[in-house]
């Protein structure tokens, strides 16, 4: 039956390919990534230039949101239409053990920094994957509304669990990856040992009762524009969210909130390349030049993610429209005030974590 | 019944001789063939499009072949294996082979997600120790793989890889239901931490009769009004129905969030009358009371249109024969009226419950922990955590609830007594 299948998509692929091939001589990719301001930054950043330098290739951008559910079931049906992939790195990792994705050698495809470092030298320590081009490093961190508190301002997660001294509802992301390291560093683990102690089951029992005391307060969200939105709303006083939706929030839409880097998780963001594609060359081309000093440098102009490579952080310049100086909203700059998600320890543990974590809600 | 009485030698003919029969059933053939003819193209499509993929995916609640496929050695070995203490050198020796050629193959990435799903830790085992015995080019293995994962020297471990062998497996079925495999291979209940899919199950079932239930309330009164009034005020009234119904699902759901939340249209008006003081606004949405409203107000359509189509039928006449045998208003309507609108409201209810049993984008935005239902869990198992099997085997109950309820249905009611229109 499979294989039936099989035959009728590439049935049908055959017939697409055939009419691209009469209507035109040029490459086409399709690019697959985030959409919205994310997808925009890499727009400007990427893809514009690279077809006015290549007028062969055209990029299609495609959005989606998130996961391998896509990437898989095209695989699986021996059809592979999307040339590129934005993925964050615990997925990276997963679609490589699958095979998914293609492995690579970074060294040999990427580009080198401006002074000759080789590329996995020059990538962030730790963010290099097998099958993993990274691209930004980007933060899910707490933001409060700076109108909700008189004296005192929160300052570090202990206050953002503290609902005495800070009351008011609090939005979280209905997921148990960052809430439990949360909770911990909010009781008093420091942010080094987090993974440790989570490694024990009495670790996560305290995890859980840890956030057991804010329970009541909370309003979970599963889609990352809720959360800024509940803050300008006033329905919450404390969310978390990614720092660059909440640049966004603060810079752009000038809403009455402030960021607290203190336990903010940094995750890494980048590209993967679907096993199995037609236009590999073609692709790799791509992300050479989209992944090089100047390009990661570039796309700090239109959003605040820090780039991967230790040689484009000197080149982060103003943000192209609102003229302020990116450097200070960089999450790399607060780096020693958070921690690196713990993708592998998350790949283990995830799927018993999240029933738990959905059991957790409905009691 | 002719042909009966007549007999062998004696059947009727056509003018060139062939037997009658056979000439009709010939013509009968053709037209046959034409009307099938007619209908490949929808058949086809439904096949190919519908039927073919729901068995395909239904499938994959008891596909277990990547253990056999990937492992077949070790499968193998570990068939002669009592299951008591550690397996022999023979198995170790196996599993590192079959681990060799996974990691060539980057197959073995599919059983170390299969195994994670029943014992939360074994991507790591499996990875690593994959990564590590390819470096090792001879035995003793049993040293070598305990050396590479302490894992490999609990029993437990391979027994959970021994009853994995076969290529189908309960296992997802018993994970939707809570329950799991003890060490020993029999069922028990999954720990209480673990336990959400039959509260969801239970959950979505109620809150779509529920949700059913308050759609002909709010319907019923609406589609008699437009059955009884003149005609200019009966389409006005309809296009108020179906002008929600042209919009955007997503706008819908989203204007409800705006009426709903704490600092909503609504919960300003309950402020303003004095209902409630400002710090003690209702929770209206992101819980239970926000699905079952935006829910409600999205499929009243799918009810008000199907009891619209029968009430419009019912001549007025039979409630004025009514009042006139003696029977008072309310007699009449309960008595006349109602007993002839049944088949709209089964047939709406049908529709309502349906779709609501199913429901995912709606409680997903505005459900909160309290309000979200198992269709729920099926996507965040389609698309985050990738258990396409968990995600069938809950599919294949949802759609076998729905099914018993839809015979149970006939049976009671009878689905030639339903009227869409």
């Amino acid at each position: 039956m499979k294989k039936a299948l099989r035959y009728s998509t590439f049935g049908l692929a055959g017939a697409a390919a055939m009419a691209f091939a009469v209507s035109a001589q040029a490459v086409e990719l399709n690019v697959v990534s985030w959409g919205g301001a994310y997808t925009a930054s890499q727009l400007k950043a990427y893809h514009q230039p690279y077809m006015k330098a290549n007028p062969g290739v055209t990029l299609n951008s495609v959005d989606y949101s998130g996961g391998l559910a896509e990437v898989r079931a095209q695989s699986e049906a021996g059809n592979v239409t999307w040339d590129l992939v934005d993925v964050v790195v615990s997925d990276a990792i997963r679609g490589c053990d699958e095979g998914l994705f293609m492995e690579i050698d970074h060294d040999a495809i990427l580009a080198t920094a401006p002074d000759g470092t080789p590329a996995s030298k020059d990538f962030l320590e730790g963010t290099l994957s097998d099958c993993f081009i990274p691209q930004i490093i980007y933060s899910t961190a707490f933001a409060y509304r700076t109108d909700a508190f008189e004296g005192d301002q929160p300052k570090t997660m202990a206050d953002v669990f503290n609902l005495e001294k800070f009351p008011g509802k609090r939005t979280l992301q209905r997921a148990p990856i960052n809430n439990l390291e949360w909770a911990l560093i909010a009781d008093g683990v420091p942010a080094s040992q987090v993974y440790e102690v989570l490694d024990t089951p009495e670790g996560v029992e305290r995890a859980f009762a840890k956030l057991e005391t804010i329970k009541d307060e909370v309003i979970w969200w599963t889609e990352g524009a809720v959360p800024a939105q509940l803050l300008a709303d006033g329905e919450v006083v404390f969310g978390t969210g990614y720092n660059g939706r909440l640049f966004s929030a603060i810079e752009e839409e000038k809403q009455p909130l402030a960021i607290i880097w203190d336990g903010q998780v940094l995750d890494i963001d980048g590209w993967a390349i679907p096993s199995g594609g037609q236009n590999k060359d073609e692709v790799l081309k791509f992300v050479k030049y989209a992944t090089d000093t100047q390009r990661l440098a570039d796309q700090a102009k239109y959003i605040s993610y820090g780039p991967a490579r230790k040689s484009s952080l000197p080149l982060v310049g103003k943000h192209a429209e609102l003229g302020i100086d990116m450097g200070p909203h960089m999450p790399t700059k607060y780096a020693d005030q958070g921690f690196l998600t713990g993708f592998q320890w998350w790949a283990d543990n995830r799927d018993e974590l999240n029933e738990r974590f959905e059991a957790w809600l409905q009691q | 019944m002719a042909e009966a009485t007549l007999d062998q030698g004696d059947v009727m003919r056509t003018a060139d001789g062939t037997p009658l029969k056979v000439s009709i059933a010939r013509a009968m053939r053709r037209n046959k063939l034409k009307a099938l003819g007619l209908i490949a193209p929808l058949f086809l499509f439904i096949l190919f499009s519908f039927l073919i993929p729901i068995v395909d995916m239904s499938l994959r609640s008891i596909d277990n072949s990547v253990i056999p496929e990937v492992l077949p050695n070790t499968v193998a070995a570990l068939a002669e294996w009592d299951g008591k203490d550690l397996p022999p050198e023979e198995a170790y020796a196996a599993l590192a082979a079959d681990m060799k050629a996974g990691r060539e193959s980057r197959e073995i990435g599919k059983v170390a997600t299969r195994l994670n799903y029943e014992l939360s830790g074994m991507r790591g085992t499996v990875m690593g120790s994959a990564r590590k015995i390819v470096k090792v080019e001879e035995g003793p293995y049993r040293e070598a793989m305990i050396k590479a994962d302490k894992d490999w020297e609990d029993p437990a471990v391979w027994q959970l890889l021994k009853r994995l062998s076969s290529p189908y497996t309960m296992g997802y079925y018993l994970n939707a239901v809570d329950l799991r495999l003890d060490v020993e291979g029999n069922v028990e209940a999954q720990p209480d931490f673990r336990r959400i899919y039959v509260d969801l199950f239970l959950r979505t079932f109620w809150m779509s009769i529920l949700i059913t239930g308050l759609t002909i309330l709010l319907g019923y009164p609406i589609a008699h009004l437009m059955a009884t009034l003149p005609l200019r005020y009966s389409n006005l009234l309809m296009i108020l129905v179906l002008l929600p119904f042209w919009t955007s699902l997503l706008v819908r759901t989203t204007a409800w969030i705006v009426m709903l939340q704490s600092e909503g249209v609504l919960n300003d008006i309950f402020v303003a009358v004095g209902l409630f003081a400002d710090d003690a606004r209702p929770q209206l949405v992101y819980n239970k009371i926000g699905t079952i409203v935006a829910m409600t107000h999205i499929l009243l359509p799918f009810m008000v249109l199907p009891l619209y189509s029968v009430m419009k039928t019912i001549p007025p006449s039979y409630m004025r024969a009514a009042r006139s045998l003696g029977a008072n208003q309310f007699t009449a309507f309960v008595r006349v009226y109602m007993p002839q609108t049944l088949s709209g409201i089964g047939a709406g209810s049908i529709l309502v419950f349906i779709l609501a049993i199913g429901y995912y984008i709606t409680p997903a935005l505005v459900g909160g922990t309290s309000g979200t239902l198992i269709s729920n869990q099926i996507a965040y198992h389609m698309q985050q955590s990738l258990n396409w099997g968990l995600a069938a085997a809950l599919g294949v109950i949802l759609l076998g609830t729905v099914v018993a309820l839809y015979f149970l249905y006939n049976r009671i009611v009878g689905v030639d007594n339903m009227k869409l229109g």
